[in-house]
């Protein structure tokens, strides 16, 4: 019992050894939330990740249900916020739009995903 | 100015250095996340440690009380061929007996990624394991004196690609495995080794991907980490044994995948009476390499 008890702790001291590294930013919640339906047009979509961003190598968009863009292409990390990203909306009609973001964490790890969400009854 | 240039410039090429490796590490399959699997192996390529593995098997038919103590390793060679390396120490309690300890085989095995598909979430990999013999204990506990060539096909899928009318679904993976042992040495001791059939499945559950990618039902860190799953795995016998010395286990669990290392625990339920009987379990910590140390161990030897 001992000696599994001193791998586990030589393996949580790995672990501790390494707190300074970055990982995987993985998404840990949206505004408006993954899958919601939100009663009128939000102005923009802020995500927030788990690890903070490369900004230059960082995006998201928005689209509808035809595929057509409707964020405002000025998708970008707000300064002083490393681990946001947020872009603009144009005035959406009700309906169901789609989220595509594609991030670089710090440490050059990719991760990407897309997520709905409906604006009045969809 | 000129730092913010430079610092740009220097992810920039970081990234291009290391696009494909870090595409491919960590079990991702576009927004899929694959955890590893404590019994099913990885569909993957990785730069990953399991530190320990620590099993309290079933009762064995014979009586036996087994308790096993492992570590794996995997590294990534280049971006899709990579070496795995597992040994085990292994504490047995023959029935009626004093217990005696020891390695078992060492096992090594060549991994390369044959297909990654991010809008499917299809992942696939083909495998060659050796357990090799006379690198554990044979007389004490069982060790090969033979050598075992295990070629194998690892797979996963993920649901994320059904559609929209069936979202609670779409969280849901499988991987498996698909493979054969064949020994290079027909019997030990007058004891037949039969070559045999391997099969198993790891069906998941992600909440990561649930609040990620369908719904955010409110779920926060640690719990929004939380991979409910269930393995099953089989060897069956298709020479020199009958079929009835088939053997494999059920184990339902859970994972829970942070940052830089999971834990996953699973009970472990004898499925034939070949098996054992009563109910075991295992724990396992594993470390993503890739993530811990991104810019040395834990990345490709070479990028080509």
């Amino acid at each position: 019992m001992r000696g599994i008890m001193v791998m586990f702790m030589a393996g949580a001291m790995l672990g501790f050894a390494a707190v300074p590294a970055q990982a995987h930013a993985f998404l840990d919640h949206a505004s408006p939330a993954v899958g919601s339906s939100v009663p009128s047009a939000p102005p923009a979509v802020t995500l927030w990740f788990t690890q903070d961003l490369e900004p230059a190598f960082s995006t998201v968009t928005v689209t509808n249900q035809a595929g057509q863009r409707v964020d405002l292409g000025n998708s970008a990390v707000p300064p002083g916020h490393p681990d946001e990203l947020q872009v603009g909306l144009k005035p959406l009609p009700p309906g169901t739009y789609t989220v595509s973001w594609r991030v670089v964490s710090v440490d050059t790890h990719p991760t990407q995903g897309t997520f709905t969400f409906q604006v009045g009854s969809g | 100015m000129k730092s913010v240039r430079a610092r740009t410039a220097a992810a920039a090429a970081a990234i291009l250095l290391s696009a494909n490796s870090a595409a491919l590490a960590h079990g991702f399959a576009g927004q899929r996340f694959f955890p590893a699997t404590i019994l099913t192996d990885d569909p993957f390529v990785a730069d990953e440690m399991s530190l320990p593995t620590v099993t309290v098997n079933p009762t064995a038919p014979d009586g036996a009380q087994e308790t096993d103590i492992g570590v794996d390793l995997s590294k990534r060679i280049t971006p899709r061929f990579g070496i795995t390396l597992h040994d085990q120490w292994e504490y047995l309690q023959p029935k009626g007996s004093p217990t005696v300890s020891g390695l078992s085989a060492l096992q090594t095995g060549q991994q390369y990624q044959l297909f990654v598909s991010g809008p499917h979430e299809a992942i696939g990999l083909i495998g060659l394991t050796e357990t090799w013999a006379h690198t554990g204990r044979v007389a004490a506990l069982g060790a090969p004196d033979f050598t075992t060539l295990s070629p194998t096909f690892d797979f996963g899928k993920g649901l994320g690609d059904l559609p929209p009318s069936l979202p609670f679904l779409r969280p849901i993976a499988v991987t498996g495995n698909l493979g054969f042992d064949f020994p290079l040495k027909t019997e030990s001791a007058g004891v037949p080794n039969p070559d045999n059939f391997n099969y198993g499945f790891a069906f998941e559950y992600s909440f990561p991907y649930l609040e990620c990618c369908v719904k955010d039902i409110g779920l926060r860190r640690p719990l929004s980490q939380l991979i409910p799953l269930v393995e099953i795995a089989f060897s069956t016998p298709i020479n020199r044994l009958p079929a009835s010395r088939t053997v494999g286990t059920i184990q339902p669990g859970l994972i829970w995948a942070g940052q830089y290392f999971q834990i996953g625990a699973e009970a472990i339920i004898p499925a034939t009476s070949a098996t054992g009987r009563g109910l075991g379990a295992v724990v396992q910590l594993h470390f993503f390499l890739d993530d811990l140390f991104p810019h040395t161990i834990g990345r490709p030897v070479s990028e080509w």
